[in-house]
């Protein structure tokens, strides 16, 4: 069964070939063993990749991106609203005041703006009435607020999915929140455009392909970093007139703080555990498998280190960015209660969240079996070094890789000398394979790789643009 | 197809690596979740046992087309009364390993609660042999 041709789910996280040379960085941090090297590029295996970005923070060549929506979209509607995390905000060095960020959102031509977080209060009483009222399995309940985990969960750790909070994501909730906003203001829904900025390839997968529920409510999605250059381009530039957030008296302390680590968590009585990092986010759903976690209620998961100041387009640091945003929480008021958006709460419930296991070696269970006495028996014969050379993550994986008719012995550059000692291939035979699996340029001399003579950084230019340059 | 595991008595830092080793070869195996789950729980429990009471043992996990087999085979104190220690919060650990948050008498009930068949032998002074049977499709 070839994995790569199951379920269409919407990926955020794309390879440019171009910049790709398979360094292999990639291949050891993907958290599903989604990665392998195929005629010399990295390629992703959809339905194992959780849109978590460990890629792209390995990749030294900036090989790994995210797709996003263009900017100038949004001028294909009368209304154009930004809608952004607080993360957002407490990004920028403190020379640059918040009125500032507003006014050059203006600028750009937004026409409204909105931070996600400020509904936040109907989200939080809507999680506490889902853990009184709804949840009747073993505990704890699992958030759901991190797209990266809630996926990680269906792929590896399928038995879990119970446990998740079956609650949109607060921009989801934003949203509707933003739309309810311009019917008050007599906007027809048709001419408004909602815009998500955001620094998260996860969020950007999970609007695009929502679990749990049909459609997104959002119109298009916008990389939060290109965002940031934009302001800290002309920031400076406006003077006078500045313009606020349309709805700040709403934002709250709770709301700012919420993507962070513990900011969920600070919200509910009980023991809860707050997890951030990938690494740890495993550590802790091993441990939950074992049954090893039943005296915690609620447990708030995110796959980047510091939560969303960590996500990966973010440009600032994750701890000043973190640090800002606990000293901007200190100046906002308590969450209002949520009485009176009882219809706004309606909108957060989602169906429950299926299972998607991806890690077995055949759909049919016998098949299985047979499959892995086989990889056990390869394994016999791999080097166990784990090198990557193979194009697999590891000698494991290829072995798995093997016995599902994806790759062959051959493919392991040890196997293939001890096969050429021995006689029984070619040299000439070899070094062919070699070069189906790393493409046939790879043994070229090339002096522009990391460390060579040539290295010109990242974002390497071609000759072209060299001879424009001096 | 077979595989087995050596537990260290009183190394609570090891404690979990059989469980999760055949965590992973059940998933690979397509083992339902909700299935897999129960063994792994069941398997944990008696695992962090091992740890608890014992000087050392074996678990040897058997894995069948639609079952697994699990024996776990320890040096240790043994067990009295196994009907007692049946019993939910009752437990013989020590105030440190239950300071560890282990021990809270929940072993051998939850054992129960989640293997499809138990049997439990033991002899006190010397040791104790548990074996686990769960079963791959509900019966
Ligand atoms: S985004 Fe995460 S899951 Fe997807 S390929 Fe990259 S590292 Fe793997
Ligand atoms: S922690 Fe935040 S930025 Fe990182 S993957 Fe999760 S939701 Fe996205």
């Amino acid at each position: 069964m070839n994995q790569s041709n199951q379920l269409e789910l919407h990926h955020a996280i794309k390879i440019d070939a171009d910049k790709c040379r398979a360094c292999t960085h990639c291949l050891q941090v993907c958290p599903t063993e989604a990665i392998r090297i195929r005629n010399g590029k990295a390629t992703i295996i959809p339905g194992r990749c959780v849109d978590c970005g460990e890629c792209h923070r390995a990749c030294p060549y900036q090989a790994f991106y995210v797709e996003q929506d263009d900017l100038s979209r949004i001028f294909d509607y009368k209304y154009r609203v930004a809608l952004f995390p607080a993360v957002f905000v407490s990004q920028f060095p403190e020379n640059i005041s918040e009125e500032q960020i507003y006014s050059v959102l203006k600028q750009i031509g937004f026409t409204h703006t909105c931070e996600v977080e400020q509904p936040i209060s109907v989200l939080i009483d809507s999680i506490k009435d889902f853990a009184q009222n709804e949840y009747d399995s073993e505990s704890p309940i699992i958030s759901s607020f991190c797209p990266a985990t809630v996926r990680l969960i269906q792929v590896k750790y399928p038995a879990l999915t119970e446990h998740l909070v079956l609650r949109n994501a607060p921009h989801d909730l934003a949203a509707w929140y933003v739309r309810q906003r311009l019917a008050e203001e007599g906007i027809d829904p048709s001419d408004a455009g909602i815009f998500y900025i955001t620094p998260c390839a996860a969020k950007i997968a999970a609007v695009k392909s929502p679990v749990g529920e049909k459609k997104s409510i959002v119109d298009g999605i916008i990389n939060m970093s290109e965002i940031y250059n934009q302001v800290m381009a002309k920031a400076t530039g406006v003077t006078g007139n500045f313009h606020s957030c349309d709805c700040r008296n709403e934002i709250s302390r709770e709301g700012i703080l919420w993507s962070l680590p513990e900011g969920e968590k600070a919200a509910f009585d009980g023991k809860s555990l707050s997890v951030d990092g990938m690494h740890n986010v495993i550590r802790i759903l091993e441990r939950l498998e074992d049954g090893d976690l039943q005296d915690i209620d609620f447990l708030e998961l995110r796959a980047c280190e510091e939560g969303c100041a960590g996500g990966i387009m973010m440009t600032s640091n994750r701890f000043l960015t973190a640090d800002r945003q606990h000293k901007r929480a200190e100046k906002f008021p308590e969450a209002k209660s949520s009485a009176g958006m009882e219809e706004l709460a309606e909108k957060l419930r989602i169906a429950s969240v299926q299972p998607r296991p991806m890690v077995h070696l055949d759909t049919d269970m016998e098949k299985a079996f047979a499959k892995m006495e086989k990889a056990r028996s390869i394994m016999c014969h791999l080097p166990g070094i784990d090198c990557g050379a193979c194009g697999a993550p590891s000698c494991l994986a290829l072995a798995e890789d093997m016995v599902r008719h994806e790759a062959r012995m051959t493919d392991c550059i040890y196997i293939q000398q001890l096969w050429q000692k021995e006689g029984k291939i070619s040299a000439e035979k070899a070094f062919r394979n070699l070069e189906k699996r790393w493409g046939e340029n790879r043994f070229d001399v090339d002096c522009s790789k990391r460390g060579a003579k040539n290295d010109n950084g990242f974002g390497l230019m071609n000759e072209g643009e060299d001879a424009d340059l001096y | 197809m077979k595989l087995n595991f050596q537990v260290e008595g009183g190394n609570f830092a090891k404690a979990g690596v059989a469980s999760s080793e055949v965590k992973k070869v059940l998933k690979k195996l397509g083992v339902p979740p909700m299935i897999i789950r129960r063994i792994v729980v069941a398997l944990y429990e008696a695992e962090v046992n091992i740890v608890a009471h014992a000087q050392q043992g074996i678990i040897s996990v058997d894995l069948h087309h639609d079952k697994v087999e699990i024996e776990l085979r320890d040096k240790g104190p043994g067990i009295g009364d196994i009907s007692q220690a049946m019993q939910e919060g009752f437990s013989t650990a020590s105030e440190e390993v239950r300071a560890m948050g282990f021990g809270a008498g929940m072993g051998l009930p939850n054992i129960k609660k989640n293997a499809d068949e138990l049997n439990i032998e033991s002899k006190v002074g010397e040791g104790t042999t548990v074996h686990i049977t769960n079963y791959f499709a509900k019966p």
